[in-house]
């Protein structure tokens, strides 16, 4: 697919000489869904900000579209709509106002039939005219999602979308981002959720102290790193793993009454089936057997630990 | 130019200004109906004419360039104060929106709303005493001229400033005084001769002499070093808000 966004060698520094950003490369594809995970201060923000114009970048270039951010920013930025993390908003501004003033700021004529489309797919449409101060909190970052859509953007950056939303709307939100990739938006939003990530991102990136540290296809990254585990119950507990099965590096639950064998989902053979009547010729007695995946957040917390 | 972007953000400001236009108006009127009362007519009839004009007339140039300085500097200080004080800004610094643009309608904006209260308080004026405008055109000329040149003035300290103390503190500590010893209430030839000369290095007496001009015809600065103060000074604001922007100054990190 086309690359829609072009990070080359991204850096930023802050006043006081903090490397918020140390290097960032990164191409994000036309209509995928990219999540980026990080710690606190991983720089996640610092990123959206810098493609989106409200931190200027210390060196690099980033292109939106084909157009460069800086130099041809009124091109860039109308393919761009951005969510921040905080709700800022102003308080006694309608709501169907608040998203038209967006709309305008962008350059783009009035049409209430668009701004009504908008704040109806995010169940805004009844409160089209109460002031923004008198909206609850997660309605509140459903205007600026509205505002940041109000435009028709290509782009569409969500800084921590589903931070402090509980969990239906939660699942409202994820339907949402769906909806709007299907549309053929390109989104790109932070998180530390990963079970977020997990459930809605195309690929991945993993940003911590300043560094991405891998960009890869969620299946992929599931599959590379991602190994199952077999447990397998006894019907009576054992002291000794049974002879004849050494070849299977299996381990030993404290308890004796269960056998945990390892393999990975993406091998040529699993071995299970050899396993298994390896176990029935050792005449061990099963009660039940369960497999595991290793999630995401198994995945993240170990490449964290990794590379620091 | 992104005409719309800027009609979005001039909008944006008047619709503020309007949801609150009681109290909008109702303060300089008030204040300026107050001046008139106790200086126009009980003090300013046991005051001899000014250069052949009473002293009630006299004084409703200064009363308007008084006010329409401070609304100026408020209403555009406020104005870009506002959206960076609870973040709101982040949206007009993402658009697809020259610093030109941007400054164009939050000036824009403040500077017609001053002019609306002037044109307010001339109106006002007229309950109370007989005037007369020599040279209407160039009274607009000054009047928009002052307008825009304090409105970018406040937009200046908007941006500049960390808390809302700054933010007032400015036009008290400094814009009042050079108001009032500008000649609003009198004319400088009424001064001794250093206060006279101290005087010459206050931009606002050349504004509220030109506008006195356009009045009376009469003036206590040519009208013509009236219009090059504005200029210049209009000229040094110009500059101060095309290097924030040019810096991102306070606006960007
Ligand atoms: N304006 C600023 N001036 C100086 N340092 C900053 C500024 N903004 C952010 N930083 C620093 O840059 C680092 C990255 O911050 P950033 O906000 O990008 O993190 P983040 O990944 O978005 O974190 P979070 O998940 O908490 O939102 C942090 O260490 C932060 O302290
Ligand atoms: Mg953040």
């Amino acid at each position: 697919m086309p690359t829609i966004v072009e990070i080359k060698d991204l850096k930023k520094s802050y006043d006081g000489g903090f490397e918020a950003l140390k290097s960032v490369s990164l191409d994000i594809e036309e209509g995928e869904i990219l999540a980026l995970l990080g710690p606190n201060g991983a720089g996640k923000t610092t990123l959206i900000s810098t493609i989106c114009g409200l931190v200027s970048p210390t060196s690099g270039t980033i292109t939106v579209g084909g157009h460069d951010v800086i130099q041809d920013y009124r091109a860039a930025r109308r393919m761009i709509g951005m969510v921040p993390q905080e709700i800022h908003l102003e308080p006694f501004t309608r709501v169907g106002d608040a998203v038209a003033f967006t709309r305008g700021l962008f350059g783009m004529r009035r049409d209430d039939a668009i701004v009504d489309g908008i704040l109806s797919d995010l169940s805004l449409l009844d409160k089209k005219d109460s002031r923004t101060f008198a909206l609850s909190g997660g309605m509140k970052r459903r205007v600026l999602i509205a505002k940041a859509l109000s435009h028709e953007p290509r782009v569409l950056f969500l800084d921590e979308p589903t931070a402090g939303v509980d969990v239906e709307l939660r699942r409202d939100m994820w339907a949402l981002v769906e909806k709007l990739r299907a549309s053929g938006v390109t989104i790109i939003l932070t998180t530390h959720y990963i079970e977020e990530a997990e459930a809605i991102a195309d690929r991945i990136g993993v940003i911590n102290n300043g560094e991405l540290l891998l960009v890869e296809d969620k299946a992929a990254l599931m599959a590379r790193l991602g190994k199952k585990e077999l447990k397998i119950h006894l019907r009576d507990p054992i002291t000794t793993i049974p002879s004849g099965l050494e070849a299977y590096d299996l381990i030993l639950t404290d308890d004796g009454d269960a056998l945990v064998y390892t393999y990975d989902t993406k091998g040529e053979r699993t071995g299970i089936t050899a396993l298994l009547s390896a176990l029935q010729s050792a005449g061990a007695q099963l009660a039940d057997i369960s497999t595991h995946q290793s999630s995401l957040e198994d995945i993240f917390v170990g490449i964290v630990k990794d590379k620091s | 130019m992104n005409w719309t972007g800027i009609s979005a953000i001039w909008m944006f400001e008047m619709t503020r200004f309007f949801r609150s236009i009681a109290q909008s108006l109702i303060s300089p009127v008030l204040s300026t109906s107050l001046y008139f009362v106790v200086f126009g007519t009980a003090i300013g009839s046991r005051i001899q004419q000014i250069e052949e004009v009473s002293y009630g007339a006299f004084i409703v140039p200064g009363l308007i360039m008084l006010t329409v300085l401070q609304q100026s500097i408020q209403n555009a200080g406020f104005g870009i104060y506002f959206p960076k004080f609870i973040g709101t800004i982040y949206e007009v610094l993402t658009a697809p929106i020259s610093s030109l643009e941007i400054v164009i309608g939050y000036v824009g904006a403040a500077a017609a709303k001053a002019i609306m209260i002037g044109i307010i308080i001339l109106i006002t004026s007229f309950f109370f005493v007989d005037i007369q405008i020599a040279h209407p055109v160039f009274m607009v000329a000054f009047l928009v001229l002052t307008a825009v040149t304090f409105s970018l003035l406040g937009f200046v300290l908007g941006i500049w400033a960390q808390n809302f103390e700054q933010l007032n503190l400015v036009p008290l500590l400094v814009v009042t005084p050079l108001v009032f010893l500008g000649g609003s209430f009198y004319s400088v030839s009424m001064l001794p001769p250093f206060w006279q000369n101290v005087s010459f290095f206050n931009p606002v007496l050349y504004l509220v002499s030109g506008f006195r001009w356009s009045f009376f015809g009469t003036s206590d600065v040519p009208i013509v070093a009236s219009l090059i103060a504005v200029m210049i000074f209009a000229g040094i604001c110009l500059g101060i808000v095309w290097w924030i922007f040019k810096t991102g100054y306070r606006l960007k990190s």
